[in-house]
């Protein structure tokens, strides 16, 4: 055991894992819209819709996130057209492809979780609001998408955490995030289980903190 | 489609190994999870305290910790791990482990913290009454698990085994990173060497979409095949 790498290296880890929660807290956040709008779409009656937002999540969910990232980053650049475009601002910062491999990836996840949860939703819930002479909007906002949170806690809690780990595969390409600077280190001291500890260490915190507020928030919003 | 031809002109050949690769892998890794669940799920049930400890451990940190960070510890670290143990029993030379061992044993040790989780919790939803029948008929404790437990925990376990299994399958695209040449490798390799990532990729993609939805397929049969009598 290598004491004084642990020391001298978890400033550097702890530096790098601001990195790895931008990269988490910012795909998460359009992950979850994504997730809501293709929710929706999974519930609406008309079929061509409806299997559109099944093959996203189909894809999304069947293919590695490495390959997903690797075709954004790598792949797009090909476009001729799409290198002209405004688009190529972000697309050509790996920064933000891995954000939108990461947003799209847990869009998917998070569509299933969503639709899940909107069919569990007791029909009494609707039919009272329906019955009480309430908008369907407001039906929809009020009563049905906060049900529907909290049912999907449990399960989007799990998903945050997936895409936690989801976020260390930034380092492919190229972004130094909290596992990038971990196989830096690795593979200049060739100390591979020091560096393991503390890093995985520090997942392991943010993984705990997480859990922890899931669990605070299903509690609170218990009924 | 000139680039997927087989032989010299296309890859077509190489992915078509290349395929064959990951699903080996897979499938090794799956098989290394199995036994490492056999060994941590009954410490996870055990009423021991500080055996449901080692194994609270063993999963909690498996699934907490990136999938590439544990394969780079065993990427670096592997080879260091068996010469250490080889120079106990006085072998000193360089050892080097193939890509392969390497990569099935990182991957396989994720997917049993997984598998551990879910025969923990097929395990625990089996009726008490079946151990207490075994127990009242007297059953030796092998033959009570073989023929009473087993297969009543196989029909609640392979749902969740399946997304096990589609874990494993998408994570060995991980190893990639160690050289093994998988689908991922294969692509990079190809998409190097002519310029063309955007193909390559999402042909890599179509192959992981293939992949999983043959092996739905399959546990489907499985599923209806464990469920007979229910």
């Amino acid at each position: 055991m290598d004491l004084d790498l642990m020391i001298t290296s978890f400033p550097k880890l702890l530096n790098a894992t601001l990195i790895t929660l931008k990269l988490l807290s910012v795909s998460l956040v359009l992950g979850l819209f994504l997730g809501l709008f293709f929710a929706i779409l999974r519930l609406n009656k008309n079929s061509f819709i409806n299997k559109f937002a099944y093959g996203y999540s189909y894809i999304f969910r069947g293919t590695p996130l490495l390959v997903q990232i690797f075709i954004i980053y790598f792949g797009l650049g090909q476009i001729e057209s799409l290198r002209s475009s405004f688009l190529w601002v972000a697309l050509k910062e790996p920064y933000w492809c891995a954000i939108i491999a990461f947003a799209l990836n847990t869009g998917a996840y998070t569509s299933e979780i969503l639709r899940s949860a909107f069919q569990t939703i007791k029909p009494g819930f609707i039919e009272a609001g329906k019955s009480l002479g309430i908008q369907s909007k407001i039906i929809f906002y009020k009563i049905q998408v906060p049900i529907a949170i909290r049912q999907s806690l449990p399960a989007y809690g799990n998903e945050i955490i997936l895409m936690l780990k989801g976020t260390s595969l930034a380092s492919t390409v190229t972004l130094m995030d909290l596992t990038g600077v971990a196989k830096y280190i690795i593979s200049t001291t060739f100390k591979p289980v020091e560096v393991f500890i503390v890093a995985g260490g520090i997942y392991l915190f943010i993984t705990f903190i997480i859990h922890n507020v899931i669990k605070y928030l299903e509690k609170k919003y218990s009924y | 489609m000139e680039l997927l031809a087989f032989g010299k002109t296309g890859w077509g050949d190489e992915l078509f190994i290349a395929t064959l690769m990951t699903i080996a892998v897979s499938i090794t890794a799956l098989l290394i999870g199995f036994i490492f669940a056999l060994i941590f799920t009954p410490l996870k049930l055990s009423k021991n305290k500080f055996l449901n400890l080692i194994a609270n451990c063993y999963t909690t940190v498996i699934r907490g910790v990136p999938e590439l960070l544990v394969i780079y510890l065993f990427f670096f670290g592997g080879s260091g791990a068996v010469m250490f143990v080889a120079s106990i029993f006085g072998y000193n030379d360089y050892i080097e482990i193939n890509a392969f061992i390497t990569g099935s044993f990182a991957i396989g040790i994720i997917s049993g913290a997984y598998s551990t989780e879910v025969f923990r919790g097929a395990i625990q939803s089996i009726d008490k009454g079946q151990f207490e029948a075994s127990k009242v008929l007297g059953l030796k404790k092998s033959i009570h698990f073989v023929k009473v437990i087993m297969p009543q925990m196989l029909r609640l376990a392979i749902p969740n085994l399946s997304n096990v299994w589609q874990i494993t399958l998408k994570d060995t695209s991980l190893i990639s990173v160690t050289g093994l040449v998988e689908i991922m490798r294969q692509s990079y390799i190809a998409a190097g060497s002519t310029r063309d990532p955007l193909f390559f990729y999402s042909f890599a993609a179509i192959l992981y979409l293939l992949l999983t939805f043959l092996s739905m397929k399959l546990i489907n049969q499985l599923e209806i095949k464990y469920s007979k009598g229910y």
